[in-house]
């Protein structure tokens, strides 16, 4: 303990990022962290040990008095619950196709804006700009704009070809929320591939286009392998987001004609039907499944982390 | 570079063939929200009709029906509150991370990495895991319907972005800089004000813009947790969600007002976007 204080003078004098020695000098390094680090565990950590708690509980606020411990009864409940179990289902449907065709789509026009051309900041405006609408504006744009059977912008543009009048929303209602959320996930994807396209060893390229590669070859054997983190990246964060998505759901939907995935149903079974026990567990198995995901994000954003440490 | 000719010119016109396709795609993509300005400023007659009607007179009568002169709720209680509430939480956000961000890139903690790390994992939490304990605790204690609940949540919505993000751009300031500051006897507030905070403050700007977007988009909490007081901007917006007869040009009006800040914040913050959205781990 006293070592610091006799240390000679001239280890005083150069004293950055040397490690903290003396249990008052590390506290001193962890001050900084400690207000930020306390609020995140009382306000996420806390509750989220709370809904824990709730969802052993058989809780019906309607009947505050009949609350009784029913250990895992909510869970079998929700999970042999017909619409439930559907809710489970209409999430992972919901989210492998979201953030399949967004990735695609995305990967396509960042490629698309990797290339020089004329007026490629504005054309990468205009295609960040879905992503920069609110999202229950969004929602309601493709509900009522968009989608109107009698006078919407796609019936109205199907009309000039003389196409059919369908009524999406009602005829396919997942593929309608599904359609407004790639809109609007798309940009995402996009600006997190042209980040990775943009990191590409170009000496590297230039080197294979010398020998004779074709652009699929270097696509394929170069760009690609390079990408593929950045692939993986785009997947797992849309996942975390549209896995909770709700905005859409509400709005386009209100959670009908079978679109009602797990977060909708928890907002649903206790907003509405004040099913406190029930909510909770189905929020601890949203929890779960991300969780799931999330082991897999935070793998691929750590080995990216670390190579920016290192390279840095 | 220069030195061989030959195969310029068939990819020169391959290259403008596919700069086409992507100004076909960016404009694809902006059609709806083209479309939506473009309604906004339409009578409600014209908004409504089937071949879509583009050369029809504008108006502003669907921004007046929305600003409530003619009637109905007015939004501008519900902008108030989404502004107090993204800036508020913005505000808290930055006091909360900034130093947190020092603590883990100037001057590290020992394990600085696990605490980055845990800060990440909270963001991974999703907000259904605790909305109905909050809610309980908010009806208990009398804070339901109260803007500041809201501010405090958003705060913990973004309190993890924003430490990522400014941990990575507070990483950039060079340690030698530093240490020669040191050397030459500036104290902690003349280093912070003179070294660091002119190489962080364009990310620190981004990462504030960030945040505000995502306050001001939020609309789970918001419409749990608040009624007729508190109302946000995009809880308003929930009142469009059944038709109401012919209100087009007004729903678009009113996406197109609320979207503004988020479209404006977005512009400005373009560049950093792709940083704060991975969270720090693409540049």
């Amino acid at each position: 303990m006293t070592a610091t204080t006799t240390a000679p003078l001239g280890t005083a004098t150069v004293p950055t990022r040397k490690p903290p020695s003396g249990r008052l000098r590390s506290w001193a390094t962890r001050a900084p962290l400690l207000p930020a680090l306390v609020f995140m565990v009382a306000v996420t950590q806390l509750p989220f040990v709370a809904t824990l708690v709730i969802s052993f509980f058989d809780w019906n606020s309607l009947y505050p008095d009949a609350r009784s411990f029913t250990g895992l009864g909510n869970y079998s409940e929700v999970l042999t619950d017909a619409d439930l179990r559907k809710s489970v289902w209409t999430t992972i449907l919901l989210t492998v196709a979201v953030v399949l065709a967004s990735l695609v789509l995305g990967l396509l026009l960042a490629l698309l804006l990797d290339r020089r051309f004329k007026g490629r900041g504005l054309v990468r405006t205009l295609l960040i700009a879905p992503f920069l609408v609110v999202p229950v504006a969004a929602a309601l744009l493709w509900k009522h704009v968009l989608y109107n059977p009698e006078y919407g912008l796609l019936n109205g543009l199907l009309h000039y070809v003389g196409g059919p009048q369908p009524d999406w929303i009602s005829s396919t209602p997942l593929l309608a929320v599904e359609a407004s959320l790639v809109w609007q996930w798309t940009p995402f994807m996009m600006l997190i591939l042209l980040a990775g396209l943009q990191s590409r060893d170009h000496q590297q390229i230039e080197a294979a286009k010398v020998d004779g590669a074709s652009e699929w070859q270097i696509f394929r054997h170069l760009t690609l392998p390079h990408l593929r983190r950045y692939l993986e990246l785009g997947a797992l964060l849309g996942s975390i987001y549209i896995v909770q998505n709700f905005d859409a759901v509400f709005t386009i939907t209100s959670g009908g004609l079978g679109t009602a995935n797990l977060p909708y149903t928890v907002y649903q079974s206790f907003y509405q039907a004040h099913e406190n026990g029930l909510a909770s567990a189905a929020g601890v198995l949203v929890v779960i499944g991300s969780i799931i995901i999330a082991t897999f994000a935070l793998r691929v954003v750590s080995s990216l982390f670390r190579e920016e440490v290192s390279r840095a | 570079m220069s030195g061989t000719a030959l195969p310029v010119r068939p990819r020169r016109a391959k290259g403008a063939g596919l700069g086409l396709v992507a100004w076909l795609a960016g404009i694809v993509f902006f059609l709806p929200i083209a479309w939506m300005a473009l309604t906004s400023f339409h009578s409600e007659e014209d908004a409504a009709t089937n071949p879509p009607s583009f050369s029809a007179a504008l108006t502003l009568d669907g921004y007046r029906e929305f600003f409530g002169t003619g009637g109905g709720a007015s939004p501008w209680p519900a902008l108030a509150n989404s502004t107090v509430a993204s800036l508020a939480s913005t505000l808290l956000v930055l006091l909360l991370a900034l130093p947190a961000a020092y603590a883990l890139s100037i001057r590290p903690v020992r394990k600085w990495t696990d605490v980055l790390f845990f800060f990440l994992s909270t963001k991974m939490l999703p907000v259904v895991a605790g909305l109905l304990p909050i809610y309980l605790f908010a009806k208990n204690t009398g804070t339901l319907d109260n803007i500041w609940l809201l501010v405090v949540l958003y705060t913990s919505m973004n309190l993890p972005i924003a430490v990522w993000m400014m941990q990575s751009f507070l990483s950039e300031v060079p340690v030698a800089v530093i240490e020669a500051a040191q050397i030459d006897g500036a104290k902690l507030p003349t280093i912070l004000a003179r070294v660091v905070a002119p190489i962080a403050l364009p990310g620190i700007a981004a990462t504030a813009l960030i945040c505000f977007i995502f306050s001001w988009n939020e609309l789970l909490f918001a419409r749990v947790l608040t009624g007729v007081v508190a109302e946000t901007a995009p809880v308003f917006l929930t009142g469009f969600i059944t038709s109401q007869g012919l209100f087009l040009a007004k729903v678009c009006a009113a996406s197109l007002v609320i979207s503004l800040p988020v479209l404006a914040a977005g512009f400005a913050a373009q560049d950093k976007l792709v940083q704060g959205l991975s969270l720090g781990a693409v540049k």
